[in-house]
């Protein structure tokens, strides 16, 4: 359990200093989860250290968003001033992106599975 | 001594941590999408600060310990999809086609919608990260000339909506294979969209997450790229 979260800190601040460092656009907590996959995959980080943590972070990992929600209310009166574009835009792009994606992916899928790769 | 106590972080982590498990207890009782527990958990603390006159600030004391924890389970992503690494690398083109597609999607619906109804240049540009991860998302509208707290805002609106009626909404228009709908789900909505497949589907769940990543770069280069075509 302490191991776990240790590496995932550690991890996350090796993804942070690097994105700093390059002034990279990605964040470094992202930047983070591609070195972890990338300990994982050379077998630096054994799986079995990380699976306790992980399990107990992930699953939870709705609640993190709770406070960043919140954190919305301030901005109550940005919104209101051009609520319409803003609200029909948000709602029905989220749509959209969904439907493109989801379709998209699926068609290709369904051939993609016999191909020998 | 009430208002001493309240500017302790022990205020707004309690708070948080009992409206949500208050709200997963309904979410059970009534096992509808639209008391999504993370949707009823943001508006009912909302209510609870306006209503009591606590500062969001004070509340933040608290909040911002619990959201501390969204970087590690970010980083701890990379255990599903280490463990789900042969299927997704199998589909991996697919993947990258359909987010792609989706970063597209994304931005010419967003900003082609607010255009036609009217929205301001800044609104329109706020409005074009929305389905990126927060962090990104920020430094992408700090480069083309948004509002990065409207953008902000946005982010967590969409991600919430994505959460709530994502996987219902999938299954309707008729995807069903889980690594579609966490395309889907990761692309559009991406943390909130993810941690909300994760609790649907574990495959699913680590190719949302890896989709935040992918669609926040292809955003970020896409963007400026269509800004200079197209002259806006």
């Amino acid at each position: 359990m302490v191991r776990g979260l240790t590496l995932l800190l550690l991890f996350q601040f090796c993804g942070e200093f690097i994105s700093r460092m390059l002034d990279l656009p990605i964040p470094g907590k992202v930047l983070g989860m591609g070195l972890l996959l990338l300990g994982l995959m050379t077998n630096l980080v054994k799986i079995k250290w990380l699976e306790e943590a992980a399990e107990l972070l992930l699953s939870n990992m709705a609640l993190f968003f709770v406070p960043a929600g919140v954190g919305v209310m301030v901005y109550g009166d940005l919104i209101a001033a051009e609520w319409l574009p803003i609200s029909v835009a948000t709602i029905l792009s989220t749509f959209v992106v969904m439907a493109v994606t989801g379709k998209l992916a699926q068609k290709l899928e369904t051939p993609e599975q016999g191909d020998v790769e | 001594m009430w208002s001493d106590l309240v500017a302790t972080p022990l205020f707004g982590v309690a708070l948080t941590l009992l409206v949500y498990l208050l709200a997963q207890h309904l979410y059970r009782r009534v096992g509808s999408v639209l008391v999504n527990p993370v949707l009823v958990s943001i508006v009912t603390i909302i209510l609870l600060l306006k209503g009591s006159g606590v500062e969001y600030r004070d509340y933040a004391r608290g909040g911002d310990i619990i959201l501390f924890l969204l970087g590690p389970s970010v980083v701890a992503l990379a255990v599903p999809l280490y463990q789900r690494r042969e299927e997704i690398w199998q589909r991996k083109r697919l993947i990258l086609i359909g987010i792609f597609a989706g970063s597209l999607a994304s931005i010419f619906s967003a900003c082609g919608l607010a255009w036609v109804l009217g929205g301001s240049r800044e609104v329109i540009l706020s409005l074009a990260p929305k389905s990126v991860t927060t962090p990104i998302a920020i430094s992408i509208v700090e480069k083309i000339g948004g509002i990065a707290p409207l953008t902000a805002a946005l982010v967590v609106l969409t991600g919430c909506l994505g959460a709530i009626c994502g996987p219902e909404f999938c299954r309707r228009i008729g995807i069903t294979s889980p690594v579609a709908t966490g395309l889907a789900m990761g692309t559009a909505a991406h943390g909130i969209g993810t941690a909300r497949m994760l609790e649907v589907d574990r495959l699913g769940g680590a190719v949302a997450g890896l989709a935040i990543g992918l669609n926040g770069l292809m955003t970020t280069f896409l963007l400026p790229i269509l800004m200079a075509f197209s002259g806006f």
